[in-house]
Order: structure tokens, then C-alpha cells, then sequence
């Protein structure tokens, strides 16, 4: 397989495992899994519940660590890095959308978003605000920027976790399942926008559907069945050729 | 959001005020805690200091007295001239000398050097044991408060003059102005006025002390130059076994501190302190584990969002400063209300225990350096109190924490 320059590869996975303890045997959950993203791809990760989804975005997301193989972010090998570097790299590199937008109820939309930004410099600044101000904007936000974050609606909450995903101009933007708790129309909506950013910043996208329709308007579907990618398929016709709605 | 604050203090206090109703009761807690605590510091100091008042008001600090001599086996004159040397009054060597030294002693608050020796007042028929004081009254004030304790006349020891307690005065029927023979021992005599009465709170003292000029108490006790004692007043009392010991190994003098003079009471005084400090650190300990539990609670609750900001690149010693902080506030503003409380608490004591005169029992306050250790203290037991439930949030798994 005629592979790209490992230079240009935002993700590089080479049989990465992982196995969990249950009782006294091993239960290996993914078994040796080959992925490479390059810059800008919009890439969709689909199979069947208990396939192994979730715990495989977890690993690329730095936030588990596989039992074997190895998994480059920007071409930084991570198997070797401390739990403090491996933090900042999650912090700096990554931005996550969850299924259940999980923000901080005690901050406004606005904090929340910036909160990425706080975290890694330590303490807030006009720059700062300034740029979740236009992140928010970009979600269409910015007259909900005060509100409480427990105050918003589902899809208004999902747009503020996807600003705040991208206040670190990440490498990477994973999403597990971001529109399986909403309407299929905001579904529709949210899904435009993670699209439309994917476009206007070059942002690599990762993300987890059991829609096939919303499946379908990404370049490329990888499928996982039982911890193993079953089918790796660039999906290069465009949405528009695909039934609206 | 405060442009100064760091992340931690923003996420700590955000976290506070979002849990509003459980921040607020153990804020009350930690106060509750805290007021008794400030109370009775407040109390037993009060207590304490007025007990040490007033059985030092006739009592000086540290007391410096002539060496004791050895009685030397002598060959001829033998026992005869050490009955004589052992009666006879001594004086403090070179105190004029020594006075100087003191003056230089940092922990010394007042100097006053006294003659002080046996003798008997007589006035008609009436003739009474007493003890003849000579002082400096300028000095002997600054150590022994004789100005607080005037019932008559006035605080004045100029020659021919004397000072003679209430008791002294109803034994032998005098009365200011009156005119009151003094015999000492040494065969000397003189007359003297009363020119001022005083109440020392001591019968036994009323009775017996009768004060005059140093000179006259010299001339009249065969002292002429010399002092009996030098009576110190220190900066802290406290001090003054420590000092005693210290100048009895530097001069040779018996150096008797209030404290070695009052053993049983400075016992006990020290036993109050310690039976306090036990229940202030039980009332300490059960405020650390309030908090704790309450924080505890906390890091279960957030569980999710402390996942999240994990996932976001919060580090594991983010995180652990978040909750510790948590603690240390709660500490703090329970300290402050604490410390409020307390002060109502005395507020309301000082109106109920009150003489029968409606005068206080003894006067307490809510120092401010009280509260000041109160509030450092209480912040620090919150810290300490958030230290588990802070490094549980920072050991927490971000994956299990976000789908759980
Ligand atoms: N912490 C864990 N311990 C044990 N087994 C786990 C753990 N996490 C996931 N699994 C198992 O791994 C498998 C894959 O789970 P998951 O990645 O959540 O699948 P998906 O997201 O595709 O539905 C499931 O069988 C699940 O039970
Ligand atoms: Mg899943």
C-alpha cells in the first residue's frame, strides 16, 4: 500500500491494541489497528455497537493509552511521552466533541469555549476572549455568548462544544457520536458546520456516526467490526449527489 | 472572569458558588467550628489573665534578692557572728552597678529597687507587726500597679511621709493625716504621717504593708545605700523563669520568678491551656473531616466535568489545586464567620455574666491577631481536609469520567 509521507499525516496508528482486564482473562477490544489521516481529511468512523469505536477514539484522543503499538499525532510518537506531555499534547494538538456536549455548567457559553485557552495559558486575557468570541460567532453563537452554558438547548450546547473543540487550532477534531443526542434536523445542522470548518480551516475530522446518511457525507468511511477495520473506502462523491434531507 | 486569577482560583470559585447551598452549610460548619474555638480562646485568655492579674497585683515578675552567704565554720568567733550576719539585713551588692546592667536587658519593662525589712507601727496603746517597704514610687508603680489600688490620700512617699493599707489603718485606729511611729528592729525609730491609704486585696498584705521613701526605709532598717531587692517587671511574664535563671547565673543573686513563687497556679493555669488546646484540636478535626466530606461529594458530583477539562489538557496538578483551594477558601470565609459569630457570642456574655453590680466579671475580647490565626488556621485545615478528595479529582480517568 502506497502510504504518504508520514510528514503529512495528522494520525498514523501501526497495530494499535487494546485489552481490557475483565476478571481474571484479557478481553482484547482492538486488535491491531492501521490508520493513517492526512491533513484536511473528513473521515467517518462507523460499525456496530461494541465494535470498538469509542475505545479507539479514546486512544488517538490521548486519553487511554494502547496495551501495544504505536500511534504518531503530527509524527510525534506518543508510547514514549510522560503523562504530563502527553497532556499538553492532548491539550494543544486535539479537540473533542462528545455525544452528551458535556460543558462546564458553571461558566457562560463564552468561558466555556475559552476554557481550552485558560487551561493552557493559566490565566484568561483580552486575546483570549476575543478569539472564543469569534469562534462563537462562527457557530452562530454570539448573542448567547453570557448565557449560562446549563441554559442552552441541546444543538445551541453541541455548537458550543464544537467552538470550543477548535479554540486550540487542533490538529485533530474527534467526535463520538456528536449529533446521536439531537433532532435530525439540528443533526443535519451540526454535522454542515463541523463540515463547513472542516473546510474553511483545514481541520481533520474523525468522526464516529451510526448515521449512514451523515456517514456518507464524508470523504472517506472507515468501518470497524469487532476491533478490526473491515473497510477503509474514500467516499469522493460529493453530498450534494446524495438525497437531500 | 478576573483577568489576575489563574485558572485554578476561576474554576474553584466558579465551582463554589454553582454548589451554593452546600458551599453555604459547611461554611456555617466550618464557622460554627470556629467560633466556638475563638470564644473560648477569648474566654480562657480573659480568664487567665485576669486570675494572673490579680494574683500578681501585689506581685512582682522577678524578684532579685542578695545572695545567699554561706554560713563558714569560723575559728573564734564561731556561732555567734553568724546569728548576727544571718539577722542582719543585706544588701544587694553594687546594685546601683547592677540597676545599669538591667536597664540594658531588652525583656526588662521596669526596674525598682526596694528596702524592705521587719518593724513595728505604733500609735497610743496599739502596736502592730508590720512590714516597713522603701521605694521609689515612680518605679515601684511600673511594677506593682499601687496607684490602682489607692483607696485615700494620694500615692506619696516624701520623707516623713508613709502609705498604710485599710486594715493596718482599722488596727490602729488611724486615719489620713494622722501620725504613726515606726520602730525598727535596728533600734532606729521615726514618725511619720499617713498620707495615703490603699487596698491591695490581700488582708494579710493591708495588715502588714506599710510603704515610705526608700531613704527613710533605709536609715530606719540600717540599709543606708543598699536595697533589699530588686523588683522586675518584664514585657512577658512568661519569661521570667527563664530570665530568673539566667540572671542567677549571671550575678549570683536569688532570682525568684512569679512562677516558681506561684508553682501550683501556674500548673494549673497550664493545665486549663492544655485541656483547651485538646478541644480545639477535636473541634479542629471535625472540621477537616466536614469539609472533606463535603468535597468528597463534590469531586463525585463533577466527576464529568472534571473528565472534560481533562480531556481538554487540564493537567493532574490543575486539578488537584482546584479542589485544594475549594478547601482553603471554605476555611477561610468559615473563619471569617466564625470569627463573627464569636464576637457575638462574647457580645452576649459580657451582658449575662456580669457582677451583682452590673460591672463585667472580667473583661475578654476578640483580639485581632486571634482572629488572624483563626482564619490562617482554618484555611490551612481546609487545604489539609482537601488533600484526598483533591487527589482524587486529579487521579480520576478522564475515559471513565466522561462516559460514566
Ligand atoms: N473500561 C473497559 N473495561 C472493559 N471492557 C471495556 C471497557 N471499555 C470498553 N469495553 C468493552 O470494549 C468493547 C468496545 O466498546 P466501545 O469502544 O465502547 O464500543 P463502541 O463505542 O463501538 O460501541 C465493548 O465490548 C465494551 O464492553
Ligand atoms: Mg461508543
Amino acid at each position: 500500500m502506497a502510504e504518504t509521507l508520514p510528514a503529512n499525516a495528522v494520525l498514523q496508528l501501526a497495530g494499535l491494541k487494546k485489552s481490557y482486564l475483565s476478571g481474571d482473562s484479557e478481553l482484547e477490544v482492538l486488535h491491531g489497528i492501521d490508520l493513517t489521516l492526512q491533513r484536511g481529511e473528513f473521515a467517518a468512523l462507523i460499525g456496530p455497537s461494541g465494535s470498538g469505536k469509542s475505545t479507539l477514539l479514546n486512544l488517538i484522543g490521548l486519553l487511554d493509552r494502547p496495551s501495544a503499538g504505536q500511534l504518531f499525532i503530527d509524527g510525534v510518537e506518543t508510547s514514549t511521552l510522560s503523562e504530563t506531555e502527553i497532556t499538553r499534547l492532548r491539550g494543544q494538538r486535539i479537540g473533542f466533541v462528545f455525544q452528551h456536549h458535556l460543558l462546564i455548567p458553571a461558566f457562560t457559553a463564552l468561558e466555556n469555549v475559552m476554557m481550552p485557552l485558560l487551561i493552557d495559558r493559566g490565566r484568561p486575557d483580552t486575546a483570549m476572549r476575543a478569539r472564543a468570541a469569534e469562534l462563537l460567532a462562527g457557530v452562530g453563537l454570539s448573542e448567547r455568548a453570557d448565557y449560562p452554558a446549563s441554559k442552552l438547548s441541546g444543538g445551541q450546547q453541541q455548537r458550543v462544544a464544537i467552538a470550543r473543540a477548535l479554540a486550540m487550532r487542533p490538529s485533530l477534531v474527534l467526535a463520538d457520536e456528536p449529533t446521536g443526542n439531537l433532532d435530525t434536523h439540528t443533526a443535519d445542522d451540526i454535522f454542515a458546520l463541523l463540515r463547513e470548518v472542516n473546510q474553511r480551516e483545514q481541520t481533520t475530522f474523525l468522526i464516529v456516526t451510526h448515521d449512514p446518511r451523515l456517514a456518507g457525507r464524508c470523504d472517506r468511511i472507515v468501518e470497524l467490526v469487532d476491533g478490526d477495520i473491515v473497510s477503509d473506502r474514500p467516499h469522493p462523491i460529493p453530498t450534494k449527489h446524495l438525497p437531500a434531507d | 472572569m478576573h483577568p489576575w486569577l489563574p485558572f485554578e482560583w476561576i474554576a474553584a470559585t466558579r465551582f463554589l458558588r454553582e454548589g451554593r447551598t452546600q458551599s453555604l452549610l459547611i461554611i456555617v460548619g466550618v464557622g460554627v467550628g470556629v467560633s466556638v474555638i475563638v470564644f473560648m480562646s477569648a474566654l480562657l485568655s480573659g480568664l487567665q489573665s485576669n486570675l494572673v492579674k490579680r494574683t500578681l497585683s501585689s506581685q512582682a515578675h522577678l524578684v532579685l534578692l542578695p545572695a545567699e552567704e554561706i554560713a563558714r565554720p569560723q575559728f573564734g568567733e564561731g556561732q555567734a557572728l553568724v546569728q548576727k550576719q544571718a539577722q542582719r539585713l543585706r544588701s544587694i551588692d553594687q546594685w546601683q552597678a547592677l540597676r545599669g546592667r538591667l536597664e540594658k536587658l531588652p525583656e526588662i519593662a521596669a526596674i525598682s529597687p526596694v528596702a524592705s525589712g521587719p518593724a513595728f507601727a505604733v500609735r497610743g496603746d496599739a502596736n502592730k507587726s508590720i512590714s516597713l517597704i522603701g521605694i521609689e514610687p515612680a518605679n515601684y508603680v511600673r511594677v506593682i500597679e499601687l496607684d490602682q489600688k489607692m483607696v485615700g490620700g494620694e500615692l506619696r512617699v516624701n520623707a516623713g511621709e508613709a502609705l498604710i493599707g485599710i486594715e493596718l489603718a482599722r488596727d490602729l485606729g488611724a486615719t489620713l493625716g494622722d501620725k504613726l511611729r515606726i520602730n525598727a528592729s535596728s533600734g532606729a525609730s521615726d514618725t511619720l504621717t499617713i498620707v495615703g491609704l490603699f487596698d491591695l486585696g490581700n488582708k494579710a498584705a493591708n495588715a502588714r504593708n506599710v510603704y515610705v521613701g526608700l531613704r527613710t526605709a533605709q536609715s530606719l532598717l540600717d540599709l543606708v545605700g543598699g536595697v533589699s531587692s530588686i523588683d522586675l517587671a518584664l514585657h512577658d511574664m512568661y519569661q521570667a523563669e527563664a530570665l530568673s535563671q539566667r540572671l542567677n547565673a549571671e550575678t549570683g543573686l536569688i532570682a525568684d520568678s512569679w512562677i516558681k513563687t506561684n508553682a501550683q497556679f501556674f500548673t494549673a493555669l497550664t493545665s486549663q491551656r492544655i485541656s483547651s488546646n485538646v478541644i480545639r484540636f477535636f473541634i479542629g478535626l471535625s472540621v477537616a473531616f466536614g469539609i472533606a466530606s463535603v468535597l468528597v461529594v463534590s469531586v463525585v458530583q463533577r466527576s464529568r466535568e472534571i473528565g472534560i477539562l481533562r480531556a481538554m489538557g487540564a493537567s493532574r496538578g490543575q486539578m488537584l489545586r482546584t479542589f485544594l483551594l475549594q478547601g482553603g477558601i471554605v476555611g477561610l470565609f468559615g473563619s471569617l464567620l466564625g470569627s463573627a459569630l464569636a464576637w457575638c457570642f462574647l457580645a452576649l456574655w459580657r451582658t449575662l455574666a456580669v457582677n451583682a453590680d452590673g460591672t463585667p466579671m472580667f473583661m475578654i475580647e476578640v483580639e485581632p491577631g486571634l482572629v488572624l490565626i483563626a482564619a490562617a488556621g482554618a484555611t490551612l485545615v481546609g487545604v489539609l481536609a482537601a488533600l484526598m478528595p483533591a487527589r482524587r479529582a486529579a487521579s480520576l480517568d478522564p475515559v471513565v469520567a466522561i462516559r460514566g
